[in-house]
């Protein structure tokens, strides 16, 4: 049985100041072959105007067990929003 | 203008799209790999899409109201005026991406001239079509190095495929009494003046592909004229069969 | 194209914490999203890769009934648009493979699976492509099934799969209509076309229905489905809608519905319609449909034709690699 084609992730730019966003996933031997693939298979329409591929390897993802201790202590720190503080009315531009 | 030499030349460029397109679209859903069968498909809609165009163009300037369906459905093999190379059947992976490597090549290099005709109508086909034509070439140089610089198996099989296809090579360049002539009066690109470009492209990638150089063969001529291979019968069987049966039918 | 859930559910066989349980079923429920990382039963990731890759099938072995018309489509437009929309069909495995690897599932290992017979798929495609009429039977039909079936997936609970629906009902929209676009070009032709569109008809007809699964009272792993969210309608809902809003389309062109029984019945608003053929159903599930057999060696043979050409990069890449680091 053949070795299996590595796994890469796909990430589109549908428009020239807008990033990259993930779209899906292909095959592929190499990264020239990953991107003609990415090509051929996410952009048949008119989706983007630049490509990224990934080897799926390579991601590091954030265990969702672990969402407790790496996203909420944000949520307390509302000094960090604007609305935090309170500027009279008539003062403007500010 | 109503110009035999002219609808003839239109019919050559717009018949080698139409039957590589409909040699390709053969693959659908029978490729190596889901995302080949994805990008082979893409190649057949852009030269789908160019033998569309073409053939209306050629209609048009033959001015006796033929469109592009009637000119693709109901021409016998004899009126067909596409190159021998494009009708050769897809054989493996390895024939069907030889095939295609130096077509593509070649089609690159004359829509780029072709993109500057004093035709407007061609000049803009050729254009819009050079950037389709491009992908295919490297995507094809792709797998041409892949396979010769893969394994034993791919690599004799590449052997193979381009042994086969080379012989058709020198029709791809050649120039007859129809196109010196277009060519003097600068509707015809001079394909002749091509060759140079085109070997030093195909050398390139075969270096890469460590794979030995074009053989050479006597070249096969006739498909300019009408005079083709087997083959091309049996691919406008199927292709012809609908509109033929019916032929007062609307689809 | 869709499949429906064919395969009896899988037994848990180990212990889960019952806290974990509870926090998931409760997210599913709020229609919260679950994500790939994310705890899940045992049980609804072997669900969802079995309806996920089922369907992924569908999508490959659907190629087949159709790109056997591509090289006979009666003009080039027609032509374009058939291999566009198989073209289409590949691209949908794909994003639906895509999506069952996020569950740890390879691909290569699904499509041995496919070929060896222990994977199912669609027996919609189990059905003979007679005449060009066929291809526009499935586009209006078929796919019009399809699409019943597919929008609501799109609010599915696992994340990559809901996804993957969003792109395919977007990109599967013109699928339907160039199939009815055959059907009134047909219809409106002469009389070898009408009578090509009628037979057309008629034989789909049943099998389009089969496609929304057996009857709600036999479908037994509908209820924990519906509740994890990875459907959201009954078959028997969906199949009624599908006679409500097929019927009228049938009409509008001149043609008629193979179904004796069909009647509108104004108390309930919606069509009576006649029995479905289940025993016919369950021999195409177990493999007696038509042509399942050549189907099946079709796609084991594109896929042992390609092992060479899958090799040959497997090896270049290597090679490449080797040359980098030396």
């Amino acid at each position: 049985m053949s070795q299996h084609w590595p796994l890469w992730e796909v990430f589109i730019r549908s428009k020239n100041g807008l990033s990259h966003r993930h779209v899906g996933s292909v095959h592929g031997a190499d990264p020239d072959m990953a991107l003609r693939h990415a090509r051929d298979t996410y952009t048949r329409r008119m989706e983007g105007v630049s490509l990224w591929v990934v080897p799926s390897a390579a991601i590091t993802a954030s265990d969702p067990a672990q969402s407790g201790p790496l996203f909420e202590p944000a949520a307390d720190k509302v000094y960090r929003h604007p609305t935090f503080y309170h500027v009279p009315e008539h003062i403007k531009h500010i | 203008m109503s110009d035999r030499a002219y609808f003839d030349y239109l019919l050559r460029l717009g018949d080698d799209s139409l039957v590589l397109g409909q040699r390709l679209g053969e693959w659908c859903g029978h490729a190596p790999t889901l995302e080949i069968d994805l990008s082979l498909a893409n190649v057949s809609l852009d030269l789908i899409g160019q033998a569309t165009y073409l053939l209306g163009h050629a209609g048009t300037m033959e001015g006796e109201g033929r469109d592009a369906d009637r000119l693709a459905f109901h021409r016998d093999a004899l009126d067909f005026r596409n190159c021998l190379l494009v009708e050769q059947p897809n054989g493996d992976f390895a024939q069907t991406i030889a095939r295609q490597f130096l077509f593509s090549t070649y089609q690159r290099l004359l829509f780029d001239k072709l993109a500057a005709s004093p035709d407007a109508q061609l000049a803009a086909i050729a254009a819009k079509a050079v950037k389709e034509v491009a992908y295919h070439a490297d995507l094809a140089a792709g797998w041409v190095v892949r396979l010769g610089d893969g394994t034993q198996e791919s690599r004799q099989r590449m052997v193979e495929g381009l042994e086969w296809m080379a012989r058709f090579v020198d029709e791809l360049f050649a120039m007859d009494a129809i196109e010196t002539g277009l060519s003097a009066r600068g509707l015809a690109v001079d394909k002749a003046a091509l060759r140079l470009a085109f070997d030093a492209i195909i050398a390139r990638t075969l270096a890469k592909a460590t794979l030995p150089p074009l053989p050479s063969h006597r070249p096969v001529l006739g498909g300019r004229k009408g005079h083709h291979s087997e083959h091309l019968g049996h691919l406008l069987a199927p292709m012809q069969y609908l509109q033929r049966t019916y032929p007062n039918a609307s689809w | 194209m869709y499949t429906t859930e064919l395969q009896k559910q899988a037994a848990v066989t180990s212990v889960e914490p019952a806290e974990l349980l509870a926090a998931f079923e409760a997210r599913v429920a709020a229609d919260e999203f679950i994500e790939p990382k994310d705890w899940m039963p045992e049980a609804y990731r072997r669900t969802l890769i079995r309806q996920m890759s089922q369907h992924a099938h569908s999508e490959v072995v659907g190629m087949l009934p159709e790109g056997n018309w591509i090289t006979r489509a009666p003009s080039l437009r027609r032509k374009a648009v058939l291999l566009a929309k198989v073209q289409d069909e590949g691209g949908h495995a794909l994003y639906l493979y895509s999506a069952t690897e996020t569950l740890g599932a390879a691909r290569d290992d699904l499509i041995d699976a496919l070929h060896s017979g222990k994977a199912k798929y669609s027996t919609i495609f189990n059905y003979p492509t007679l005449t060009w009429a066929d291809i526009g039977a499935i586009g209006w039909l078929v796919d019009g099934a399809a699409i019943m079936n597919q929008v609501p997936l799109q609010r599915t609970s696992y994340g990559p799969y809901a996804r993957a629906m969003v792109r395919i009902c977007k990109e599967e929209s013109f699928h339907q209509r160039q199939g009815y676009e055959i059907m009134m070009a047909l219809a409106g032709g002469t009389a070898e076309q009408k009578r090509m569109a009628q037979d057309a008809l008629n034989r789909w007809w049943w099998p389009s229905l089969m496609m929304f699964g057996p009857p709600d009272d036999n479908s037994p792993n509908s209820a924990q489905s519906m509740r994890w969210r990875i459907k959201r309608d009954t078959n028997d809902q969906l199949r009624q809608k599908f006679v409500d809003i097929t019927v009228p389309q049938a009409e509008a062109i001149g043609l008629s519905v193979p179904d004796p029984d069909l009647k509108w019945n104004e108390a309930r608003g919606q069509y009576d319609f006649g029995a479905v053929d289940w025993e016919e159903f369950y021999a195409a599930v177990r493999g007696e449909g038509p042509v399942a057999r050549e189907r099946m060696q079709a796609r084991r043979k594109a896929w042992d034709d390609g092992a060479w050409v899958r090799d040959a990069a497997t090896a270049h890449a290597e090679k490449q690699r080797a040359r980098q680091a030396a």
